[in-house]
């Protein structure tokens, strides 16, 4: 019982095997993609181990605070930044093998030609606020 | 109209629906529907005998369902066979439940959930909050741990340790939500100790009990971590640490020790010392080498490295570590709070600092990096 977060790059992170740009599969791909993810997220609620998960637009921006009585800094609306979160799921299983198995699975959404894209998902595992008992 | 008691009378119910030969699932999907029943009818008309109304409520509602299932004969050829119900003592109802729980088919999460569920009588609502999940997600983890458990056949004790372990799991998770699952599972421990005689069982029930005794001093009043050593020993709670030394003593004097009696003796040490500095850290090492011998788990062999370094001093206690390998969780922790007392706090600070990027938990981790700022602040001045 331990939760962790997956979390999808745009950038940043090492390329995928199967490398196509989205925007270059054909829509019949883009379909069978996403409903790889929803059957994914889907499966994972009735096994009982699914919490949350949300996709996130690359439109980014830095904010900043400057100081009393002013507005907050931006960067602009694109940032230019080396690594862009595109989605995340929190899952909540027994431990960390079944996440770097789920997160494996994940990993093995159709792309390009129907094959696998193999792209890179990053794990990190929630620190609990509670300490457990170890004195 | 008590919630409390048709709580803890739930579990019994269930278990006599099994014990008739209803199906695990069916039979929780009949004592849920005697339960709203029971919300609607009683507070007009409360029963004289609340379990037996929930029996006969529960148990005429998993026939309906029965008679509606395609498999209709058969089950009325079972209900013909049923055993005459005889006397139900309360505590012997839900051992069979304990077992079916946390049955080794089921994994470690959804035995908790069933545990809480079926023998903690907690809504599923409390507990997916309880572990911060959604209710949905909840719901799909119990309705599938009792899949698994389904048609599962109860015709000798399980394995206590099994049971245990699901209890312990529970403990551990401690306080959120509307739910101390840390004082439910004390409650649930103490239902199944008095239902079965096994050391094994005292031994972790007085584990729970020093533990929770101490609770209060764990934490500062911003939620920091506050070690053992540093604790307010006058908020601990003499009286439940008493009632945990007692119950220990009963079992260590059967002579069949258990990890979890070794695991207490040493919590037992802790909680009876006036003071940190006068802990009997010699006995404590005593009980370590005895759980090295019973578990050999690297765990305790850090937690042993420790003690030898309160009872023989750092360097002892480095020794002791220096046989361990680095990558044990807490390992840092340690061998940073040795050289720190072995007079090296460039070195501590170092550790502490490499500990709290490790922390499996946030208070741990600000306790470290505060511990690794003070000696560096210290170095400064």
């Amino acid at each position: 019982m331990a939760k962790y977060l997956l979390l999808k790059h745009y950038r940043g992170a090492p390329a995928a095997v199967n490398d196509v740009p989205m925007d270059q599969w054909t829509p019949e791909e883009i379909s069978a993609h996403l409903q790889y993810m929803r059957d994914f997220a889907d499966r994972l609620e009735k096994t009982g181990e699914f919490v949350d998960g949300q996709a996130l637009a690359p439109e980014g921006a830095w904010v900043r605070y400057d100081g009393e009585g002013r507005p907050p800094v931006t960067d602009g609306p694109f940032a230019e930044t080396k690594d862009l979160i595109a989605g995340w799921m929190i899952i909540d299983v027994d431990g960390y093998e079944r996440a770097v198995e789920l997160a494996g699975e994940l990993s093995a959404a159709p792309g390009a030609g129907g094959k696998p894209i193999h792209e890179w998902l990053e794990v990190r595992p929630f620190l609990a606020a509670h300490p457990t008992v170890t004195e | 109209m008590d919630e409390a008691l048709v709580r803890s009378l739930t579990p019994g119910v269930l278990t006599i629906l099994v014990r008739r030969g209803a199906d695990f699932a069916a039979a929780e999907d009949a004592v849920q529907d005697a339960l709203i029943e029971a919300f609607r009818v009683w507070p007009a008309a409360p029963p004289r005998d609340p379990k037996g109304w929930l029996v006969t409520v529960a148990w005429r509602k998993f026939l309906d369902q029965a008679r509606a299932d395609s498999a209709r004969r058969r089950r009325e050829d079972l209900t013909e066979d049923e055993p005459p119900p005889g006397p139900a003592p309360g505590v012997d109802d839900t051992l069979q439940l304990y077992f079916l729980c946390a049955h080794p088919s089921l994994t470690p999460s959804s035995a908790v959930a069933l545990t809480l569920r079926a023998v903690g009588g907690l809504t599923t609502r409390q507990i997916a909050r309880a572990y911060l999940v959604p209710e949905a997600t909840m719901a799909q983890r119990i309705s599938r741990a009792k899949r698994t458990v389904s048609g599962v056949r109860f015709d000798r004790p399980g394995d206590v340790a099994t049971v245990l372990r699901v209890l312990y799991l529970v403990f551990n998770e401690g306080y959120s939500g509307d739910v101390d699952l840390a004082a439910e599972a004390i409650r649930l421990t103490r239902q199944l100790a008095a239902a079965i005689d096994h050391p094994e069982v005292a031994g972790l029930l007085a584990l729970m009990l020093l533990h929770h005794a101490r609770r209060a001093s764990r934490t500062g009043p911003d939620g920091s971590l506050v070690p053992l050593a540093e604790q307010d020993r006058g908020r601990w709670d003499t009286r439940m640490i008493a009632e945990g030394i007692g119950i220990l003593q009963a079992a260590l004097a059967r002579d069949r020790l258990g990890e979890f009696q070794a695991q207490a003796a040493v919590a037992a040490l802790h909680a009876d010392a006036p003071t940190a500095g006068e802990t009997d850290w010699v006995q404590i090492v005593e009980w370590y080498d005895e759980l090295v011998r019973l578990t050999d788990s690297p765990v305790v062999r850090l937690n042993r490295a420790v003690a030898i370094g309160e009872a023989d001093g750092p360097r002892a206690g480095l020794a002791a570590l220096a046989a361990l390998d680095e990558a044990l969780p807490r390992y840092a922790a340690v061998a940073a709070y040795l050289h720190e007392r072995d007079g090296d706090p460039e070195t501590a600070a170092r550790l502490y600092a490499e500990a709290a990027r490790k922390a499996p938990n946030l208070a741990e981790r600000d306790h470290l990096t505060r511990q690794a700022a003070r000696l560096n602040a210290g170095r400064r001045r």
